[in-house]
């Protein structure tokens, strides 16, 4: 399989991705914490955010994993964990507490670099620092 | 409550699109569109080989951002900006990444994908994320009025 076709796969994904976000205007952290001030100003857009990709993509998946194989690679490489352990709820919580204090999850965070100021730079910067912190440990942890 | 700033539309349409990005991905690569994970494994590397792709979907995450500019639909993009103080910010940005590492996933992953495949572990992890970053924002906005 053609590498070249592979990283332009990827290039069209993350841009369509990009792009999406920045319609959706996730970009804008005022609307993500008013989203999440339910005892404030709230602003339910989020929520449609949120319900247009899980729903469209709900729909496509179930196709594409019947196919049995992806275009361009070998085998689907999806997480095979299933139970619910101390970790998925720790980081969770950690990450919401994260979201909610600054208003950026990493994809918005990421394609805000496109008109970056040092306020983005600093939220993207910590974010880089908390992730290799974060899977160094890990990584290091078991060995 | 006061609702505020409502734009359902734009909101479904910019969503539907990334379920679209997220589902070509999984067509293509079979690879799930976890944006932490993809991320993660450019900021610190498991194998390799396994760099590039990841490199290029975060450069496209910031090309689609230009894009929307470009074709002049980022008409407010410049009065967008962070709405938090610089150390908020750092922490918040510290947090957000070493949470999505070790709960293995973020909006995306969990949210979009993890949901879509119906997994129990992602149901669980959405559900904690939403209800801490609620409970974050309503300590920081109506307690003790720090944001």
């Amino acid at each position: 399989m053609s590498r070249s076709k592979q990283t332009l796969a990827a290039l069209f994904a993350g841009t369509l991705f990009g792009f999406g976000l920045s319609v959706a205007q996730m970009i804008d952290p005022a609307k993500v914490i008013n989203f999440l001030d339910f005892a404030g100003t709230w602003d339910p857009s989020l929520a449609f955010v949120m319900a247009g990709g899980l729903i469209v993509n709900a729909i496509f998946t179930p196709f594409i994993l019947k196919r049995g194989k992806p275009l361009l690679a070998e085998y689907f490489r999806l997480p095979t964990k299933t139970e619910i352990d101390k970790r998925i709820v720790i980081g969770g919580v950690l990450f919401g507490i994260g979201w909610g204090l600054a208003g950026y999850c990493p994809g918005p965070m990421i394609t805000s670099l496109s008109f970056a100021d040092s306020d983005i730079l600093t939220v993207l910067g910590a974010f880089v620092v908390g992730t290799f912190v974060a899977r160094w440990v890990l990584a290091h942890r078991s060995a | 409550m006061t609702i505020v700033n409502f734009t359902p539309l734009p909101a479904l349409l910019g969503g539907a699109l990334i379920g679209l990005a997220a589902a070509f991905l999984l067509y293509a690569k079979g690879r799930v569109a976890g944006i932490s994970g993809i991320a993660g494994g450019v900021i610190y590397p498991e194998s390799k080989d396994d760099i590039g792709w990841r490199l290029i979907f975060v450069v496209g995450l910031v090309l689609g951002g230009f894009i929307y500019q470009l074709i002049g639909l980022g008409a407010g993009v410049d009065h967008i900006q962070a709405v938090v103080s610089k150390p908020m910010l750092i922490l918040g940005g510290l947090l957000v990444g070493i949470g999505t590492q070790i709960g293995t996933g973020c909006t995306s992953g969990h949210g979009i994908c993890g949901l879509a495949r119906r997994s129990p572990r992602s149901l669980v992890a959405t559900l904690c994320f939403m209800a801490s970053a609620i409970v974050t924002v309503y300590v920081t906005r109506h307690l003790i009025g720090a944001s």
